[in-house]
């Protein structure tokens, strides 16, 4: 049985290479947020751009939103994963290299090529442009996105590897003997747990969507080479959706990691941690067919296997996970400073947003929601509200210039507008999917255009505070790298 | 349907709200033994874990069990006699449908295919809300059932991203009376 005694941790600065990756994800995501706020502008009929330079800011939009998360959470898990094994910096640094040619490639391919296939590149639709985008053009955007995906393979081996070596195996990396065998409190911490989930089902996950992409990229050249437009959706999908996914669970160690270090309480790898640690990561895999419920040339167990997964996995993220950060925080004297705020409604956005996702997966609900507004409604909450605060926490943390700093009111003006921002951003989403307008129209019908209108005001709120967190994480860059105390110590501890 | 999606989404999300900042509130006056307290709250766990379940898993079976699956024929009612059939094939960017008027009260059997990309077939009810879909794919043929209970014109609109014009890729459905 664990003991609930919480050991000190130091707090370690970042290295060089995390510095590069969060300056790239903040720059990136910005921009990404602009493209995101012109899309909705388009459908609110404050501005005229058309329909094509629509689609291709579209395609970007979801492109580079998903790479960028992923690089941003691919700091996190790497810069708290190092204090556990040994990791390499180069393997990391040739991820960002990797991850910046395919950006190139991908910009290429939709500012000069004209591709706008969306991110996804449903087959076939990648290469039946109808005279709109060449086939180098669609080869171009396929391979941005293979270089990027094998930049993340390599990292991912080198996680493994040093998880392998360290601990003797990934299912010890789980923690398999303390949950199948007798608790001995030696079960690796949260950090190691986490990383080893989202390492499996990433290379899994990964070599998927590569083996799709390269399906494709000789279809475009070799026509006879054909494909069933069945199974690459089915590729194309599981793939997405263990990446993105992969996301979160990435950038919550960031919350494993950082609360402890505010409360003085320990995260602890207990069975019932473990126990969901193991079961998302089954779950994350299995759950991808809720995305194919409107195909029901599918097998129907199929699609039902979609359906009840979907509810069982709230359960990890409600009972486990969120209940763990309500447990660690209350009655615990934390410092509220901009990184804990962060850290904290992270969970929240996560647990908020997975209720109007679980409903989606609900078959005779996705009948009538399916690609509206409804989906890009909850992904928007947990990925901004959740992932993305993650991340901007993490920059709070990194930046802070020592355990006692005070926020500016600035900053806590930016926090408040991020939250509200956020919330009243995805239910203009959420609401608009409750009256059927579909997602990715780049003209919408008279009566839609009130509730975009909305979401674009709440959209500048969130423009304007990330500035703000942005600003502040580059102006603090210098006390990034230091090792010193950054967390604050819990009321009632620091004076005692 | 939909508004039921979200009430029981707006109930679960207030009560996550409440939850949360109820532990903000009282996370300010520390209790120094955390032992204890982890205790009492994996007891509360269990007892929220066990409500969680006793919620989610019959309205997991109730939606799978209890009503017609879209894609079931059981969702036709056969005694209201023989199924009118559609037959849809999308293209870029337009609909072919070899009818375009069914009988209100009756059961339509469409068979949804695509000669291109995907696409996807939803019909929009008068008021404008979706009332059923499926995707069309090429090689494949999607089947759904479904029976009008209004007569009027309804609109069909892509739910699929196929390219440029895939906001304009709008047909109609006549129903008229049986």
């Amino acid at each position: 049985m664990a003991s609930y005694t919480y050991t000190p941790v130091p707090d370690t600065g970042a290295t060089a290479g995390v510095l590069a990756y969060l300056v790239v994800s903040a720059v990136v995501l910005l921009l990404m947020m602009v493209f995101g706020l012109l899309l909705r502008l388009e459908q609110s009929q404050f501005i005229s751009i058309g329909g094509l330079w629509f689609y291709k800011i579209m395609t970007l939009h979801g492109a580079g939103m998903v790479g960028i998360v992923a690089l941003a959470g691919a700091a996190v898990m790497w810069h708290f994963l190092r204090l556990y094994v040994d990791l390499s910096n180069g393997i990391f640094m040739a991820n960002l290299a990797l991850f910046l040619i395919g950006v190139v490639m991908i910009l290429a391919s939709v500012l000069l090529g004209d591709f706008h296939a969306a991110w996804t590149f449903l087959f076939p639709l990648p290469g039946n442009s109808m005279g709109l985008w060449s086939t180098g053009a669609a080869a171009l955007f396929m391979g941005g996105l293979l270089v990027i995906g094998v930049g993340f393979v390599l990292l991912h081996l080198d996680i493994a590897r040093a998880i392998i070596v360290r601990y003797g195996g990934l299912g010890r990396g789980l923690g398999w003997p303390q949950l199948f065998g007798t608790d001995d409190g030696n079960a690796p911490p949260p950090t190691v747990v986490a990383s080893t989930m989202v390492t499996i089902v990433n290379l899994v996950g990964l070599v998927v969507g590569a083996s799709i992409l390269v399906m494709m990229l000789v279809n475009l050249y070799v026509p006879s080479f054909e494909i069933d437009p069945l199974l690459a959706k089915g590729m194309i999908y599981f793939f997405g959706h263990v990446f993105i996914n992969a996301v979160i669970y990435m950038a919550v160690i960031a919350v494993y990691e950082i609360l402890p270090r505010y409360t003085q309480r320990p995260w602890k790898s207990n069975k019932v941690f473990l126990a969901s640690w193991t079961a998302s990561t089954i779950m994350v895999m299995f759950i991808f067919p809720h995305h194919l419920l409107m195909d029901y040339a599918y097998p129907k167990w199929f699609l039902i296997v979609g359906h009840i997964i979907g509810y069982l996995n709230t359960f990890p993220i409600l009972i486990v996970t969120g209940y763990g950060a309500m447990m660690i925080v209350y009655r615990s004297g934390i410092r509220w400073d901009m990184c804990t705020r962060l850290l904290f409604v992270s969970l929240f956005g996560w647990a908020v947003g997975a209720m109007p996702a679980f409903i989606d997966g609900t078959i005779t609900v996705n009948y009538v929601m399916h690609n509206t507004l409804w989906v890009p409604g909850h992904f928007h909450t947990y990925l901004l509200l959740g992932m993305v605060a993650m991340v901007f926490g993490f920059m709070y943390y990194l930046g802070k210039p020592n355990e006692n700093a005070k926020d500016s009111p600035i900053d806590v003006a930016a926090f408040w507008a991020f939250v509200i921002g956020t919330m009243g951003f995805t239910m203009s989403f959420l609401y608009s999917g409750k009256i059927s307008v579909p997602r990715r129209y780049a003209e919408h019908l008279p009566e839609w255009v009130p509730y975009d209108r909305l979401a674009s005001y709440f959209i500048v709120l969130i423009l304007a505070a990330v500035l703000v967190f942005i600003f502040r994480f580059l102006s603090r860059l210098g006390n990034a790298g230091r090792n010193y105390q950054r967390a604050s110590l819990a009321q009632g501890l620091a004076t005692a | 349907m939909q508004e039921t999606a979200w009430q029981v989404s707006l109930v679960l999300m207030s009560l996550i709200t409440f939850g949360v900042i109820y532990v903000a509130i009282n996370s300010g006056k520390r209790e120094e033994d955390y032992g204890p307290l982890v205790k009492s709250a994996y007891g509360f766990r269990t007892k929220l874990f066990w409500g969680v379940a006793l919620v989610f898993f019959p309205a997991m079976i109730y939606n799978l069990v209890g009503l017609p699956l879209p894609y079931s024929e059981s969702a036709a009612d056969s005694k209201l006699g023989p199924a009118q059939v559609i037959n849809v094939i999308g293209h870029m960017w337009y609909w072919e449908m070899d009818r375009d008027e069914v009988k209100v009260g009756q059961p339509v059997e469409i068979r949804i295919t695509s000669a291109d990309v995907n696409h996807g077939f939803g019909i929009y009810d008068t008021n404008l809300l979706l009332v059923a879909q499926a995707q069309a794919m090429p090689n494949y043929t999607n089947v759904i059932y479904h029976t009008f209970k209004k007569e009027g014109t309804y609109r069909v609109l892509c739910m699929e991203y196929c390219g440029v014009a895939h906001h304009n890729m709008m047909t109609e459905i006549k129903v008229g009376k049986s």
